[in-house]
């Protein structure tokens, strides 16, 4: 179930994002700045949450991951 | 505005074709080519979390709250990075166990019990109604700002008979009816209503990002221009920041999240989709990615619509949760808006077709169905079809529930945000988090536990949330909720034992799930699960180490077929029912239904079978009703587990021995394939030998027979034969050494005198030996050896026999005169390389693996010089005992070229030298 080192690399992209979504980490981004001219808060939020889906995206499309509980 | 008759037109024309996908996906589902069985369909139908909540409320919150709309779609996105191990073992339980709702789910895995199944189906139609009648205000409004004529305030509510509301539930409930029951499946699949909602979740996205792009492009000058006004506005400058002036709430921040993540798990709907719907696990692979990315469009351009909105109409003036439809109407784009509004409907529609689909199947089996088997006049009419009435309850369900919608919608009205509603209910079905999570992993929970969780969480949820709610929308008064009920002030709902600093969702979600977790977890604490909880949670908990085959069946007791077969036909139909049975018997091994034995594994199967259509509870009672069972207590399912186990040990133990005969027997076979091969090899060789000892025999009994006739032979005849039989009978004797020389390595027992070897010193003293020889045939003969030596250790009078052969073959093949041979010695690191090279006619490429052979020798048949075709075999035969290798390095018209390395360290010598040591 949550064995296995892709179960333990979604775990610990969970922990990431949870990270980064909370307290204090997501409080580093208030500033009053603008990226590309867009206010650098809600611009980070999107790119982080972006970033997280990439990641997640690689995680479970790599080749190679078929699981041996996956019906044919 | 837009004329009313449009928007109806368009509408009804949306929802036609609406219809016809559903139909045509039904209608490829029943050819068996299914359109949604596609990961990409799965994961957009996932899309149904998107409500018109998200639609509009969403721009509503951005324009009061800034970020505060993006906790709901990022606790799914966290859920989904989770749901490839919690969402596929609720779908591999499902599955196997055909359950068809999250009451189903619940009440199963506690036992089959239908208690705990009604509870969680009344906790979801309480939670789920206003819900519902979120959709249909959201549609009403839309339709309202659609028709009004620019400026018009908003009208009061209207007569249900012209409100389109009432309508719009009417419509709704129909195509629900049609395409979520009609007919009864032992899955409770809906092919068709799946490919329409994925339908709808793209014709959302797209209508939602064309507003988004609209207003960011058309009436402003791109991202960088909205935010750029905005920051020039201070009443603006605050959305886009986190701390907005004051403390930012962490705490509601967070539980939001949480609130979102156990949402997008235990909303009916998300059940529905994700876990009933889906065709196979591994479209799950993808969703968990394709999912979160499409909640990140949809809220891309949240943030600029509401600034954008605020900055065009100023704040105030508009609500805010009308942007997506007043911008584009302010701007003179109609069509725009309608496209928008058809969104919106999309949005609405969707989520209230599954949400009823999902309400309805629950309260058609987890509350009328048990209801109904508990009448006597209900199993007095046994025999017939009960299928058509299974379909009629869930039908009026359906109705039921819409038309629950629409009146909470009518006498609701106004009185709350969209935004409020959606979170209440979000926090009633968080209530079945503890009940199924903490159920997956952990066997010790009991039906008692369960159930008094469900009722303390729904409890607290009612007191601390919906009854505050209530009361602030003017139907009850408040003086409770800021005195406390009979004045006492640590009862009050918000501050429930004086815990302040919360908001009133936080606390209520912290109120209701520590009551919950703490009901669940004391109460099964209190005494150990029952046989019938404990086989559940086995089989719950424990589903990915069982495939369907060696699942133990916790069932004893009597039952026979035909009643087993009746009793399906009466819930499934009578043809469907044979059809099972006779598919079931097939795999069995049986002819005929009828010939089945009645074992616990067919009522497991009629079982779970009528799961599907009624329910796992439902099923249980009915099952029960026709079989004499004996009550399982917890060691009975020790003991069935223990039993399934030793046959699964058994099993394997089989598969094992197979594997291990099948391996040996393909052992075998390569052995005798190889004596086969081998026993040729011997064959060739000694036809060979015979021959080759054949020839010189001939010729000296010849000579000898012509001296033994003719015994006036002159004397210089006779010593010219004695001469040939001499040289004949050498070259027997060197044949015979050779044979037995080769024999003698091949077997192992050839003597290896082992010493320091200087291999530049032992060519020196071969090329002396052999000087002769090269002398008569003009041969010029050149030695190059490195200036250092380096001793070997080997058995020099075997590496010369193999020096003194490749040098006699060079003189064999060297062209007379002119001819040159090149011996050369290389060390390096791990070895040394000797090369002889000549400039005979070189090896044509056919042979250079055949003069390894033996018995073979180069050149053709005139020029075949004289030998024993031993010599190049014997001596690779002694370089790879040294660990080393002879080969032919190069050939060309210009003379071959003949290698042999061999290594410092070669295992031979060492083993050898080790065994000297010792004795």
């Amino acid at each position: 179930m949550f064995k296995g080192l892709g179960a333990q690399r979604l775990l610990a992209l969970f922990a990431i994002g949870w990270l980064l979504f909370s307290f204090p980490l997501l409080g580093l981004w208030d500033q009053d700045a603008t990226l590309f001219g867009i206010a650098l808060f809600p611009a980070a939020l999107f790119i982080l949450w972006a970033l997280l889906i990439a990641a997640l995206a690689w995680l479970m499309e790599r080749p190679g991951q078929g699981h041996p509980d996956d019906p044919a | 505005m837009i004329s009313p008759a449009l928007v109806i037109a368009v509408s009804l024309a949306y929802l036609l074709l609406l219809f016809g996908v559903a139909w045509y996906g039904d209608r490829r589902a029943a050819q068996g080519r299914s359109i949604i069985a596609n990961p990409w369909i799965y994961s957009l139908s996932l899309g149904v979390y998107c409500t018109a909540w998200t639609y509009f409320g969403s721009v509503g919150r951005a324009a009061s709250g800034g970020v505060w709309f993006l906790p709901i779609y990022l606790g799914p996105t966290l859920a989904m990075v989770l749901g490839w191990m919690v969402l596929r073992k609720m779908i591999r339980i499902a599955k196997a166990y055909r359950i068809t709702s999250i009451a189903d789910f619940i009440g199963s895995r506690y036992g089959k019990s239908p208690l705990l199944a009604g509870l969680v189906t009344l906790i979801a139609v309480v939670g789920i109604v206003p819900y519902i009648a979120l959709q249909l205000k959201a549609v009403s409004a839309g339709y309202g700002l659609l028709i009004a004529p620019a400026g018009a305030a908003s009208a009061a509510p209207l007569p249900w008979l012209q409100d389109s509301a009432f309508y719009v539930a009417l419509v709704l409930a129909g195509f629900t009816m049609v395409f979520g029951a009609r007919h009864l499946d032992a899955t409770e699949r809906h092919e068709g209503m799946v490919a329409a909602i994925a339908f709808e979740s793209v014709v959302k996205l797209v209508a939602f990002l064309a507003v988004g792009l609209f207003v960011v492009y058309g009436l402003f000058d791109g991202l960088g221009d909205v935010f750029a006004r905005a920051r020039a506005v201070p009443a603006l400058q605050s959305l886009v920041r986190l701390e907005q002036g004051g403390n930012f709430a962490w705490t509601q921040w967070f539980a939001l999240i949480l609130l979102s993540m156990l949402s997008l798990l235990f909303l009916p709907r998300q059940f529905q989709v994700m876990v009933v719907e889906n065709v196979r696990e591994s479209h799950l692979r993808r969703a968990v990615w394709v999912f979160p990315l499409y909640l990140f469009l949809i809220n891309l351009f949240v943030l600029p619509i509401a600034l954008g909105g605020l900055l065009y109409f100023g704040a105030g003036a508009t609500n805010p949760e009308n942007f997506v439809l007043s911008l584009p109407l302010a701007a003179g784009q109609p069509l725009l808006a309608l496209f928008v509004f058809i969104g919106g409907l999309s949005a609405a529609t969707g989520m209230v077709i599954v949400e009823t689909i999902a309400v309805s199947t629950m309260v058609s089996n987890e509350l009328v169905l048990p209801l109904l088997l508990r009448s006597r006049h209900f199993h007095g009419g046994a025999g017939h079809d009960l299928s058509r009435l299974l379909l009629g309850i869930r039908r009026a369900a359906i109705l039921g529930v819409l038309v629950l919608g629409y009146v909470y919608f009518h006498l609701a009205g106004e009185a709350y945000a969209l935004v409020s509603i959606g979170l209440i209910s979000f926090a009633a079905v968080a209530q079945f988090a503890p009940a199924v999570l903490l159920g997956l992993y952990w066997k010790g929970g009991t039906r008692l536990g369960a159930l008094a969780g469900l009722l303390a969480g729904f409890f607290m949820w009612a007191y601390t949330l919906m009854l505050p709610s209530i009361a602030k929308s003017g139907w009850l008064g408040t003086d409770f909720l800021t005195l406390g009920p009979w004045g006492i002030a640590l009862l009050r709902p918000e501050q429930l034992l004086g815990l302040q600093g919360l908001d009133g969702l936080t606390h209520a979600l912290f109120w209701s799930l520590l009551a919950n977790v703490g009901a669940y977890v004391g109460v099964s604490l209190w005494r150990a699960p029952s046989g019938q909880e404990a086989s559940q949670a086995l089989l719950f908990v424990d589903v990915f180490q069982r495939t369907a085959a060696s699942s133990p069946v916790f069932w004893r007791g009597q039952a026979n077929v035909p009643d087993l077969l009746r009793l399906c036909e009466r819930f499934m139909g009578a043809a469907k029912a044979r059809a099972l049975f006779q598919a079931y018997a097939g795999q069995a091994g049986v002819r005929q239904a009828e010939d089945l034995r009645p074992d616990a594994r067919l009522v497991q199967f009629v079982e779970t079978q009528l799961a599907g259509a009624v329910g796992s509870a439902s099923a249980r009672v009915l099952v029960a009703s026709v079989a004499e069972e004996e009550v399982l207590t917890p060691e009975d399912v020790l003991r069935i587990l223990d039993e399934a186990s030793q046959v699964r040990a058994y099993s394997r133990e089989l598969e094992e021995k197979s594997d291990s005969l099948e391996r040996a027997t393909a052992e075998l076979r390569q052995a005798n394939e190889q004596l086969k091969s081998l026993d040729r090899l011997k064959d060739d060789f000694m036809s060979s030998v015979t021959h080759e000892l054949r020839t010189p025999l001939t010729s000296i009994r010849a000579l000898a027979e012509l001296m033994e006739d003719d015994t006036d032979m002159p004397a210089a005849q006779r010593q010219h034969f004695v001469t040939l039989i001499v040289s004949e009978t050498a070259r027997l004797s060197r044949l015979v050494n050779q044979v037995l020389d080769m024999a003698k390595i091949e077997s192992g027992n050839a003597e290896w005198q082992i010493s320091e070897v200087d291999m530049g010193a032992l060519l020196g003293r071969a090329i002396e030996t052999t000087a002769e020889m090269f002398r008569e045939k003009q041969c010029a003969i050149k030695l190059q050896r490195p200036p250092q030596a380096r001793l070997l250790r080997a058995d020099p009078d075997r590496l010369t026999q193999v020096v003194l052969n490749l040098l006699s073959n060079a003189a064999k093949f060297v062209p007379v005169p002119g001819g040159r041979v090149v011996v050369s010695l290389d060390n390096d690191v791990s070895g040394l390389t000797v090369r002889v090279q000549d400039n005979g006619q070189g090896v044509p490429a056919d042979q250079h693996r055949l003069i390894f052979e033996r018995f073979q020798q180069g050149g053709d048949g005139i020029s075949r010089p004289q030998g024993t075709g031993l010599g190049l075999p014997i001596s690779r035969q002694i370089v790879e005992h040294f660990g080393g290798r002879l080969w032919l390095e190069s050939s060309s018209a210009q003379g071959a070229c003949f290698s042999f390395y061999l290594p410092w360290n070669a295992p031979a010598v060492q083993a050898q030298t080790a065994r000297g040591d010792k004795t």
